[in-house]
C-alpha cells in the first residue's frame, strides 16, 4: 500500500513538472477539461468542485493544484474560503495555438479557391 | 461568400480532421491536387515529383527569394481514386518530424461546391501537438527577425 502511494505521488508529481511546461498537457485530462467547464460558469469553492466528482477530494485537489500551477485557474480568497475562477487569458494562449495553423491552411484553400475559380468556364 | 475552414484536434489524439467547403465543383478542386503546375499556385512550392497512382510518389521543393533550399517534403502515394480519395505519406527532408499519414476525402456537395476532408494520423500526440505548433512558432519567429532586421536598421 505504501509503496502504492509512492508511487503515485511520484507519478503525479513528475506531471506536475511536466504540466508546467505544457498547458495542453494540463487540458488532455478529462477531469480536469470538466473542472475548466465547471468554474467557467461560476467561481467555486474545492470543496464545491469536488463534490461534482466521484474521486475523492485529494485527487480533485491534484487537479486543481496543476491547473493552477499552469495559471488556467486563479485563485481569490474570500474570507476563510478559496475560490477559484477560470484565468481568460490563459484559455485564449492554448486557442491561438492553433489558430495560426487552422489560418495557414485557410490562406492556402482561399488561395485554391481563387485560383480555381478562374479554370471555371 | 467565404467558407471557413475547420480543425478538429480532439486533447491527447495523435491525429486530426481539417474540413473545407469549396465554392468549385469537385472536379475543379480534385484537380487542384492533381495538376503540377496548380499545385505550385496555391502550395507556393516548386513540385518536383508528382505522381498520381498507387504506388507513385512526390516532392515538392520550397526555395527563398536567394535559390536556397528552405523546405523540402516527399511521400508515396498509398491509393488514389479520381475525384474520390488521396492517401498518401508526408514527411519534411531535414527535419526531426517523423513521417505522417494523410487521408484526402473529396465530395460532392452541390454542382458548383464541394467538400474536403483530410484526416492526419502523426506518430504520437506529442508530434501532432508539435506540428499544431509549428505555424505558432513560425510566427512568433518571423515577428522576432522582423523586429531585428528593425534594430540592425536603426544602428
Amino acid at each position: 500500500m505504501r509503496s502504492q502511494m509512492t508511487s503515485l505521488y511520484l507519478q503525479s508529481n513528475n506531471c506536475v513538472m511536466e504540466i508546467r511546461r505544457d498547458v495542453f498537457q494540463a487540458i488532455a485530462d478529462p477531469t480536469r477539461r470538466a473542472i475548466l467547464s465547471l468554474v467557467a460558469i461560476q467561481s467555486m469553492t474545492p470543496g464545491a468542485i469536488a463534490a461534482n466528482f466521484d474521486s475523492s477530494r485529494q485527487t480533485i485537489s491534484k487537479h486543481i493544484k496543476i491547473l493552477n500551477e499552469c495559471e488556467l485557474l486563479h485563485q481569490i480568497q474570500n474570507g476563510r474560503e478559496i475560490y477559484y475562477h477560470l484565468n481568460p487569458e490563459k484559455i485564449k494562449e492554448i486557442d491561438s495555438f492553433i489558430e495560426p495553423f487552422r489560418k495557414m491552411w485557410d490562406e492556402r484553400f482561399n488561395k485554391l479557391e481563387a485560383i480555381m475559380k478562374n479554370y471555371k468556364k | 461568400m467565404e467558407r471557413k475552414t475547420k480543425i478538429n484536434a480532439e486533447d491527447g489524439r495523435h491525429d486530426l480532421v481539417i474540413t473545407r467547403e469549396f465554392d468549385l465543383p469537385l472536379e475543379l478542386l480534385f484537380k487542384a491536387y492533381i495538376e503540377p503546375e496548380i499545385v505550385e499556385q496555391w502550395m507556393g512550392t516548386k513540385v518536383l515529383k508528382l505522381e498520381n497512382k498507387k504506388h507513385g510518389g512526390w516532392q515538392f521543393e520550397t526555395s527563398d527569394s536567394s535559390g536556397n533550399v528552405v523546405f523540402r517534403a516527399n511521400g508515396v502515394i498509398h491509393d488514389f481514386v479520381l475525384n474520390e480519395i488521396i492517401v498518401r505519406t508526408f514527411e519534411m527532408e531535414n527535419s526531426p518530424f517523423p513521417v505522417q499519414l494523410e487521408f484526402l476525402e473529396f465530395k460532392k456537395l452541390t454542382e458548383d461546391t464541394s467538400e474536403l476532408n483530410m484526416h492526419i494520423v502523426y506518430k504520437s500526440a506529442d508530434v501532432r501537438d508539435q506540428m499544431l505548433k509549428l505555424p505558432f512558432a513560425q510566427g512568433i519567429n518571423m515577428a522576432h527577425n522582423r523586429l531585428e532586421e528593425v534594430l540592425i536598421k536603426l544602428k
